[in-house]
């Protein structure tokens, strides 16, 4: 028996998506720019999948851009903005410490080109406050940028009072919502924002495929250039069946959200309490409210993240030490360093992220196993062979 | 059996792996990720300007490093590129395979001590200090916190279980055994340690590699110190130590001074070549004196010695010898072992009296002792 906890970096694509994928590969391969019957289903099947996604998060379909996935939607819109923005004097761009790596470094690439650059703080809590923000703020800001939800650890920022402010000073605002889209409600006009991007393998579609959302009227530079698909905002042949993948995940989503949401924040909390209450030296990492339903992030005293990452595989359990890109190294978690933990706590925690195939008994079996795992792995800890 | 079997992707441990795999057992495939992982380990900043210390080793008789580290086959784990190949031949055996992060035990316990003991004139071997004091040390406590109960490695030596006791021994193809490199294990670590292609010779593990259709097959033996691929090491000491450049004499036994020098970590004892001197006869380094900042050279025949003296002996057995006992020493890697008789000291040190003059005995190598095919102890040269 396997048991999935690692939602946060993919999730399984629903049978539902799969169907239509394959579908579409097989019967609807026509290119979406092309003129004739064969262009002209193609792109029916992008209409429909851009009016899901625009449906998930309250917008219009003409404001929706498909992108490869999440961090291609980040890029196009922190380059974009900053690009179109540069020439009126705006070269300030703003972000925070809690990023996702694909804004993180786009913001320091910007930022060796001759933008500035503000990282905003973040509390232990992992909240970013508004008034750092106004405080940073200027007339000459671009852009700022500030996820919705973390990958790490799950809190919710605030954003609409964070873009209030930065629409008060003529500054773009971009969120991340690739945590958050499918796992609570998202809708761009409640949050006041202007840019907005998701990927769909975080919602049971398929890897490769995301959108961009972009407030109508918000110009930003495209970051490929070529043919005139996306409204030449994303050169390149539609990858079709990834995008109809996408809208039906995007529907699902919707369609499902209500019900999932709390069944699996039960469960994530029955985990958490679980593993509190059942190994001794555990805290839970950032603020467990507002957080997504579906993430904890759980530091283990004494006990290195990856020890423990791998000895739960091998048990058949898999869940995450900080964020899948940075995997494979032992980095201590930026994000839980930007929020000021303490050395060891940002190497000895691992983040379990639920998704809709997790059962009550699951859980249970990983708090059934994982005490005499972290005993086994602190019995060891300073083992000296010399 | 559970079996972490730390997979450098060369041939031999991958061939170590699929043994053991084939055998049966519940294979563990783990990598060391030793230092950080965003290129090859190579600086393109540097040059090959600096006529370094291991120019010195390709004379016949020179001592210590290049010679020491040239064949033990291990030397270039870890990039990047070897992560993956050993990725790929985990994927191919089936057995699950982990990246572990050491870099902070191998700057500390290896690197850290390659550059201090550079830059006090010695001539070190890092692979030994990596074997016993991340491999066999961090590595093998990791492997106990996944239930597995031994650490296999694809290291060319034998370890032999004898009534409670573990013995140590050289690997069966002469042109091969590294047990010079593994001197400093403890009966607590031979007991989980597996060596599973110590019993083959390497024409053997690779015919085993094409057997299984194993892509690293015909991977060269490395020939470096993992972490400074392009062997420049006093590059690599002076960008670690950046006040290890410090100039000094060239003197002779007689203490007149022949020339100048950039750095004593430039130097290695037996070494000839790179000392920018023109005299009648060869000259090689018999001394540094880091103190001083003095190389100290003479003729060949000053390079001779009869005895010398280890500290942080380890005796294979966990018992010192009472008195006098007749061995055969290895001063490094490829030196022919030489008989001798070797006697405990306090404090992990011993005394070592060879049977006949050798030549360039090299501070900071290993001095190993032999009966026969199995390792008695060995610690490091003072």
């Amino acid at each position: 028996m396997r048991i999935y906890l690692d939602h946060n970096a993919t999730t399984p694509a629903a049978p539902a998506v799969v169907n239509r994928m394959t579908a579409v590969l097989r019967d609807t391969w026509g290119n979406a720019s092309s003129v004739h019957h064969f262009g002209q289903q193609a792109k029916a099947v992008l209409d429909e999948a851009r009016s899901a996604v625009a449906t998930l998060i309250g917008a219009a379909p003409s404001e929706v851009v498909f992108t490869g996935g999440g961090t291609e939607g980040d890029n196009l819109a922190i380059r974009g903005a900053a690009e179109a923005r540069q020439a009126a004097g705006r070269t300030h761009l703003i972000t925070t410490g809690l990023e996702h790596e694909a804004v993180l470094t786009t913001m320091q690439a910007l930022a060796r080109r001759g933008f500035t650059l503000t990282l905003l703080p973040v509390d232990a809590r992992g909240l970013v406050d508004p008034d750092s923000l106004a405080e940073a703020i200027t007339d000459r800001t671009a852009l700022v940028s500030i996820m919705h939800a973390n990958n790490e650890i799950g809190t919710i920022q605030p954003i609409a009072a964070l873009a209030a402010i930065a629409r008060a000073h003529g500054a773009l605002f971009h969120t991340d919502a690739v945590q958050s889209a499918g796992k609570i409600p998202v809708d761009v006009e409640a949050l006041g924002i202007d840019l907005l991007s998701i990927s769909g393998h975080k919602f049971y579609g398929p890897k490769g495929a995301g959108a961009l959302w972009i407030r109508r009227g918000v110009r930003i530079a495209p970051a490929l250039t070529g043919g005139r698909q996306e409204r030449g905002r994303r050169a390149g042949t539609e990858n079709v069946p990834a995008l109809a993948g996408l809208g039906v995940a995007a529907a699902l989503a919707r369609q499902s959200l209500a019900g999932t949401a709390p069944r699996l924040a039960a469960l994530r909390d029955r985990l958490e309490r679980g593993i509190l209450d059942g190994v001794p030296g555990t805290e839970v990492n950032g603020a467990t409210d507002p957080r997504v339903p579906n993430t904890t992030n759980i530091s283990v005293d004494r006990v290195e993240a990856e020890s423990l990452l791998i000895a739960l595989d091998l048990e058949g359990i898999a869940v995450s030490s900080g964020s899948a890109c940075s995997s494979g190294t032992l980095e201590p978690s930026h994000v839980l360093k930007a929020m000021g933990l303490p050395h060891p706590r940002t190497l000895n925690s691992l983040r379990f992220s639920l998704g809709a195939g997790n059962t009550e008994a699951e859980i249970d079996h990983v708090i059934e196993v994982l005490p005499a795992l972290v005993a086994k792995l602190r019995s060891l800890a300073g083992v000296a062979y010399r | 059996m559970r079996i972490v079997v730390a997979m450098s992707g060369g041939v031999d441990s991958s061939v170590a792996a699929a043994l053991l795999a084939e055998q049966g057992h519940d294979v563990i495939g783990v990598s060391m990720q030793l230092y950080p992982s965003t290129s090859s380990g190579r600086d393109p900043s540097t040059g090959s300007g600096h006529a370094h210390a291991s120019a010195g080793h390709a004379t016949s008789t020179s001592a210590g490093h290049a010679a020491s580290v040239a064949s033990q086959g291990f030397g270039t784990c870890c990039t990047i590129d070897d992560l993956n190949d050993a990725r790929r031949v985990a994927t191919a055996l089936g057995i699950p395979h982990y990246i572990l992060n050491f870099e902070r035990q191998f700057d500390e316990q290896v690197m850290s001590n390659f550059v201090s003991e550079y830059v006090g004139g010695r001539t070190p071997i890092p692979c030994a200090h990596c074997n016993s004091d991340v491999k066999f040390a961090s590595l093998l406590t990791r492997a106990r916190g996944f239930e597995a109960d031994v650490l296999a490695t694809g290291h060319y030596a034998r370890v032999e279980a004898d009534g409670g006791r573990y013995r140590l021994r050289r690997g069966l193809d002469p042109g091969k055994d590294q047990s010079y490199f593994l001197f400093s294990l403890t009966q607590a670590q031979l007991a989980r340690a597996a060596f599973p292609v110590g019993h083959l010779d390497k024409d053997t593990v690779r015919a085993h590699a094409h057997r299984l259709g194993l892509a690293v097959a015909d991977k060269p033996d490395s020939q470096e110190i993992c972490f400074v691929p392009d062997g420049d090491y006093a590059a690599f000491v002076e960008r670690r130590a950046g006040d290890a450049a410090r100039p000094g004499a060239i003197v002779d036994d007689a203490g007149t001074t022949l020339g100048t020098h950039g750095g004593v970590h430039r130097f290695t004892v037996g070494q000839r070549k790179g000392l920018g001197l023109s005299a009648g006869v060869p000259l090689y380094v018999v001394g540094i004196d880091a103190a001083r900042g003095e190389v100290t050279v003479g003729p060949r025949a000053a390079l001779e010695r009869v005895s010398l003296t280890a500290s942080g002996v380890n005796w294979i057995s966990g018992a010192a010898p009472a008195g006098w006992r007749p061995v055969t020493a290895q001063i490094r890697h490829r030196h022919r072992p030489a008989a001798a008789r070797v006697r405990a000291g306090d404090e992990g040190r011993a005394e070592l009296e060879f049977d006949a003059p050798q030549t360039a005995i090299t501070p900071g190598q290993a001095v190993v002792f032999y009966d026969g095919d199995e390792v008695v102890g060995g610690g490091w040269i003072d």
